[in-house]
């Protein structure tokens, strides 16, 4: 669990953090602006290609993907 | 009674100096928005009253009274022409929802340089084509923001000065980079105001077409004679309002409505800078008791989408009236709102080029839950035959929307691109791009766009800015560009591309090319999804045929296929 949540983290500093901003796994990463409605599509994306899981459309909400920790406890529960 | 109190009256007898005189305007005079939105507010005494509530996404709070409005965009103002600053120079706001956007918005204004609003969402592309088109001479920004300026910095030798308003003192600046911290900055009580008249440009807007680079549209400071009036007549904005536009200032109901509007009127707005979710836009109303809520369509899906037992949860009694633009507001949308708000959303019709409201519905008149609405007093609109740009003689059929030029907020031009502004009239018609219908009543239903533009959010993406995007990623051959039904969005972007030898498409490979456009236009340009197919449809001369994969997208008929290569 460790990895994965350091591997989210890693990639959504590449992908959506433009400064030096400390992201943690707890950051809000949709209310907090870091991640946009558009850009969720990308990180989802990841997710699934990365863990070979498919997310449902409804569970991929705003509030689902707010942190990393929200974020692979979501990829935990759709990993078989 | 609604401000307007009766629109069948309105229209009997409407003059847009019923708007000049409420301003005190007076054809000749001078007219600076800047002073409009901070001074005369406080000369009518109300100097005191809050303006601008600020929250940030970590739930830090910034206020403003229209005095401290009033000085801090004088502060903007003296610290810009300290820097050499022109009349007429165009100065880019780059930066999120935070209060130095809206005030250095006015402080522009104030010295008569022209405002260049850019969504700080915007890749480096997106930035370059807008920056080089404008020939912008400083550019207003976050630190966070400042280092995709840096980025292409050496390609722009016409911006003199990267003005940071958040800048680390511990950390040394940049090549043309200045420190202005306008809080803490000097504040003139006395500052001379650029005596801008009707003409003078006051904000440059950036917008996309199916063709070619995005366009400019330059507006005046006449505009506030519209934003001012469609404000208090559609969005009904009382002295009492707590008003929340949600709207970001990078694009046109941001600054129109979101500054230029609420502060002309002196009401007091609230700005959430932070990312959505049902539960904090409701607890943002809950806390600071919003009366008028003006947001899109897309948030109001993404609402309905959160269900209605999170609304349970907070007191939204505050809410007194509802509006929405962007997109057509669907009529499930208007039902919803009406059925767990107590109050339906109420659809208004614009673009960036007309300024201000155009078509809509009004407090107080029958609506017709997914209709448009009437055209605003004042305003000459109808449909007309696509061939003949001659206005249909009844009710029911469906043509381009054309308005009457002569608005007060109309566009006076694209910015160095006369051409295409020309092509924009057709019969003396000022023509949107849309496409609808009128009922026996005069309400306006909408259809779609006349074009390939894409509406995603309620935001234009221009289908050729993301195929030229496309194409410089190294494993891409050709590309087309569609819209794709998006039941929050209501259009998405959607790629189909062919691969150059050598490449296999991939779930990798598509990842990889959704994050290059993201990052060199914007997330809203990012296809969301993206199609590898061996060929795409041309017609025999080579060009591609965008409509069959739009029809396919859409499940409609392909229609005449007869000059397709492969058939």
């Amino acid at each position: 669990m460790e990895d994965m949540k350091e591997t989210v983290r890693e990639y959504v500093v590449r992908e959506y953090v433009e400064d030096d901003s400390e992201i943690t796994f707890d950051t809000p990463l949709i209310s907090g602006g870091i991640v946009d409605s558009f850009s969720m599509v990308s990180l989802k994306r990841f997710l699934e290609n990365k863990y070979k899981i498919s997310i449902p459309d409804d569970k991929a909400t705003p509030e689902a993907f707010d942190s990393v920790n929200k974020i692979c406890a979501l990829v935990v529960e759709f990993t078989k | 009674m609604s401000n307007i109190i009766s629109y069948d009256e309105r229209i009997k007898n409407f003059d847009w100096s019923i708007s000049e005189k409420e301003l005190d305007y007076q054809p000749g005079n001078v007219i600076n928005i800047g002073w409009y939105c901070s001074d005369r507010i406080c000369k009518l005494g109300k100097a005191d009253k809050m303006a601008l509530i600020w929250e940030g996404s970590q739930g830090q709070e910034k206020r403003y009274t229209y005095n401290e409005l009033r000085l801090t965009s004088n502060g903007v103002g003296h610290f810009l022409r300290g820097l050499g600053i022109q009349p007429e120079d165009r100065v880019c706001l780059f930066m999120d929802k935070i209060p130095e956007l809206y005030i250095g918005f006015l402080g522009v204004l104030k010295i008569g340089a022209i405002v260049q609003p850019l969504f700080s969402a915007f890749g480096d592309e997106s930035l370059i084509v807008r920056l080089e088109n404008a020939q912008t001479t400083a550019v207003i920004t976050q630190r966070k923001h400042a280092p995709k300026l840096r980025k292409i910095l050496d390609k722009m030798p016409y911006i003199k000065h990267i003005i940071i308003v958040d800048a680390d003192p511990a950390k040394p600046l940049g090549d043309r980079e200045v420190a202005f911290d306008m809080d803490h900055a000097f504040k003139p009580e006395d500052f001379e105001i650029h005596p801008t008249k009707a003409e003078s440009p006051s904000v440059l807007h950036y917008t996309s077409g199916t063709t070619g680079q995005p366009k400019g549209v330059k507006h005046v400071h006449y505009s506030l004679i519209s934003q001012y009036l469609t404000s208090k007549w559609v969005l009904d904005l009382l002295d009492t309002d707590i008003y929340w536009c949600t709207a970001d200032p990078g694009w046109v109901t941001g600054t129109s409505y979101g500054i230029i509007g609420a502060f002309s009127n002196g009401v007091t707005q609230c700005v959430l800078d932070a990312g959505f979710s049902a539960d904090n836009w409701y607890r943002f109303i809950e806390k600071h008791k919003i009366t008028m809520w003006y947001s899109a369509p897309t948030a109001i899906r993404s609402l309905m989408k959160a269900g209605d037992e999170v609304i349970k949860k907070y007191d939204l009694s505050s809410l007194r009236h509802l509006a929405s633009v962007g997109e057509p507001l669907n009529s499930e949308a208007v039902i919803w709102s009406e059925k767990v708000y107590g109050k339906a959303f109420l659809d208004t019709y614009w673009q960036t080029e007309t300024g201000s409201i155009m078509i809509t519905n009004f407090p107080g008149m029958k609506i017709k839950p997914g209709s448009m609405g009437k055209p605003f007093p004042g305003i000459t609109a109808t449909v007309i035959d696509a061939d003949t740009f001659e206005p249909f003689d009844g009710p029911g059929k469906i043509g381009l929307i054309a308005i009457k030029p002569g608005w007060p907020s109309m566009m006076r031009t694209y910015w160095r691109n006369e051409e295409t502004y020309n092509k924009k009239f057709k019969n003396g018609w000022y023509l949107p791009g849309d496409r609808s219908s009128i009922d026996n009543e005069g309400y306006f239903w909408f259809v779609g766009r006349d074009d390939d533009v894409i509406n995603t959010g309620g935001h234009l993406v221009s289908p050729f800015e993301v195929e030229s995007a496309l194409l410089e990623h190294p494993a891409v051959a050709e590309s087309a560009v569609v819209a794709k039904p998006d039941f929050v969005n209501m259009e998405v972007v959607k790629a189909f591309v062919t691969l150059k030898p050598g490449f296999v498409g991939s779930k990798d490979l598509d990842l990889e090319i959704m994050n290059f456009v993201r990052k060199k236009l914007s997330p809203l340009a990012m296809p969301q999804e993206i199609e590898f197919i061996d060929n795409l449809p041309k017609t025999r001369s080579g060009k591609i045929m965008r409509r069959i994969l739009h029809a396919k997208e859409w499940g409609e008929e392909i229609g005449d296929t007869s000059t397709l290569e492969n058939d």
